[in-house]
């Protein structure tokens, strides 16, 4: 992957006079979404501020597709953020938000017309428009800030704790424009510490506590870098009790036990390679009937619980 | 070829590269977002009455006195200026700039919502200009009207033919016009002023009253230090000179020609500085 084609932190810190916001943070990500995932205070608006260029960096250098935010008519036309502030300048209706936005572009009357009425849409506020926003709900609020990030058509969309305040059926439709936006090329960066949610959208995850990046990559990857904890498996059969019995042969497996309806087994095992072949071999050496394989701590919970413990203290 | 030359060379060009239009268009669409913003929010009605006060107590009396008694040109003529200098320029323009200029920035932050222009792709210079314009439009639509308006109502008590003798033959229209100018550029000297205080005060009420405090004693200060001010420029160009009071260090007015453009040039400087301070900010509003 190309810097060109990247947001690239280069040992970026940054602290609010003696406090730390986020430290030493070398970190590529790459086009897909990309979430960050810790709990409050934690670092992740810092680093979304940083990348977006409201704060500089005390220290290190962030660029997006080899720009900086100091060159912002460059610069700012690849970024839309979504930030968390539910506040909006008073007065305004939701279509006189996004159309003064955009027309800080500096696009013509026409295009500055389509693109507002095409943001609103995808967001599916075209019938309140016309509204005040101090009217809205939490849930259209929500919908306009992300009408005005992604107006502009940008290439970079950073989203902090996007889903806040949306209703499930918006969360499906926001959680499926996301993964559009990112089919079609565009960077996403995420900020929720919703871990489920993060688990539906992401390709990567960045894990953060205390300020510092404890992990990044994809999910899997990064659970199975972690070889203290060794990964949890549940096979469903017909006869759990055999490969229960059989599985001990291996010395990667620690635990090995009946779930509790009986209708399948769990595997605690160090090495998941291994494991998949001598499960396969137990299945065909004694016919089993396999419903099901599924690893039960792959999940971004899990990982963050193994890595800076449940409450962003290291395990 | 000297250094100076090659400076010139340089700068040159890079005057002629620079987007001269999309930075005007940008300006342009910052100050129609202000303005917007401005008449939607209630900003604007504190200065509204500041700005209409003299001319609602002038059209009062036009209505309530019968009988203003016999025309006295320069007493009207002081009265008028004593009620400019003392209550428009020192309080209403005063209060009006600081109630609006002061907010261009920090109310954005205050109100959590300065991070929608610092996303755009628009130099901070430019952001800051346009606000500047939207806050000038603003007061300037209010206070030099008001003020112009208040200087006709002021002789209307006496009648057309006085009206007549005053303003078509006399130095009505030059006074009025000058009164309105000098609104103008308390407006812009002052809102200049507020609009720095906004950026680099967490509560620019405080050094507000102490450039209040400033500009009030300024009549009892050396005649050097009454010039580090902005009153003292605009006192010296208006129509009639108020009279010296107890205990005011006398100074000589400064010329209309060095004034007007002092004026203006201690306004673009402290914009600059507005401008180089606007570039280093940054938005955290949970600290502010």
């Amino acid at each position: 992957m190309s810097a060109e084609n990247a947001i690239v932190f280069s040992n970026v810190s940054k602290f609010y006079g003696e406090v730390l916001g986020v430290n030493k943070i070398n970190l590529t990500i790459p086009p897909g979404v990309t979430s960050l995932v810790g709990p409050n205070g934690s670092g992740k608006t810092t680093l979304m501020n940083v990348l977006t260029g409201l704060l500089q960096p005390s220290k290190g250098w962030v660029r997006v597709h080899g720009l900086s935010p100091a060159e912002p008519e460059e610069f700012y036309p690849l970024i839309g953020y979504c930030t968390q502030f539910d506040t909006f300048p008073k007065g305004l209706t939701g279509y006189a938000l996004v159309h003064s936005l955009v027309t800080l572009h500096g696009k013509g009357r026409t295009d500055t017309e389509s693109i507002t009425w095409e943001a609103i849409g995808k967001v599916g506020l075209t019938d309140a428009a016309h509204r005040r926003i101090a009217g809205y709900s939490k849930g259209m609020r929500q919908r306009i800030k992300l009408a005005t990030a992604i107006a502009h058509r940008p290439s970079v969309l950073v989203l902090d704790e996007p889903l806040n305040g949306l209703d499930p059926m918006a969360r499906t439709e926001f959680i499926e424009l996301f993964q559009q936006l990112a089919a079609d090329g565009l960077h996403v960066v995420v900020s929720s510490h919703i871990l489920h949610e993060v688990d539906m959208i992401s390709d990567q995850v960045v894990m953060m506590s205390h300020g510092y990046v404890v992990a990044e990559g994809e999910i899997q990857g990064v659970r199975s870098e972690i070889d203290e904890h060794p990964i949890t498996i549940l096979v469903r059969c017909d006869r759990p009790t055999i490969i229960a019995s059989r599985v001990f042969a291996d010395p990667n497996v620690v635990e090995a036990r009946i779930s509790d309806d009986g209708r399948g087994v769990i595997v605690k095992t160090r090495n998941v390679d291994e494991f998949y072949s001598l499960l396969n071999a137990i299945v065909l050496e004694e016919a089993l009937n396999v419903e099901g394989v599924a690893t039960t701590d792959e999940d971004i919970h899990s990982v963050y619980n193994y890595l800076v413990g449940p409450n962003g203290q290291p395990t | 070829m000297s250094r100076q030359e090659t400076a010139s060379k340089g700068l040159s060009p890079l005057i002629k590269s620079a987007p001269w239009g999309l930075w005007f268009r940008q300006t342009m669409a910052v100050t129609r977002f202000e303005t917007r913003k401005s008449f939607a929010g209630r900003r604007w009605i504190a200065a509204f009455l500041l700005a209409g006060g003299p001319l609602f107590l002038l059209t009062m009396r036009l209505f309530l006195d019968d009988d203003p008694g016999t025309f006295d040109g320069s007493t009207e003529g002081l009265i008028f200026a004593t009620m400019f200098q003392s209550y428009i320029l020192r309080m209403a323009i005063f209060f009006g700039c600081v109630g609006i200029f002061t907010q261009l920035f920090r109310g954005e932050v205050l109100e959590k919502t300065l991070h929608y222009y610092l996303l755009a792709p628009v130099r901070r210079e430019i952001i800051m200009t346009g606000k500047y314009l939207a806050g000038l439009l603003n007061v300037a639509v209010l206070f030099v009207p008001a003020t112009m308006l208040s200087y006709l109502v002021m002789y209307m008590p006496y009648g057309s033919r006085v009206m007549e003798n005053h303003f078509v033959n006399g130095v009505g229209i030059p006074h009025m016009l000058t009164y309105g100018g000098v609104a103008f550029l308390a407006c812009a000297g002052y809102g200049a002023v507020f609009l720095l205080m906004g950026i680099i005060a967490r509560n620019p009420l405080v050094p507000a009253m102490l450039v209040l405090g400033w500009e009030s004693l300024n009549i009892f200060l050396p005649a050097t230090l009454q010039k580090i001010s902005v009153i003292h420029y605009l006192q010296s160009i208006t129509p009639v000179p108020l009279p010296f009071g107890p205990l005011e260090v006398i100074t000589e007015p400064t010329s209309p020609w060095v004034s007007v453009p002092g004026l203006l040039i201690m306004t673009l400087a402290v914009l600059m500085l507005a401008a180089y301070k606007m570039r280093r900010a940054e938005v955290s509003y949970s600290t502010d």
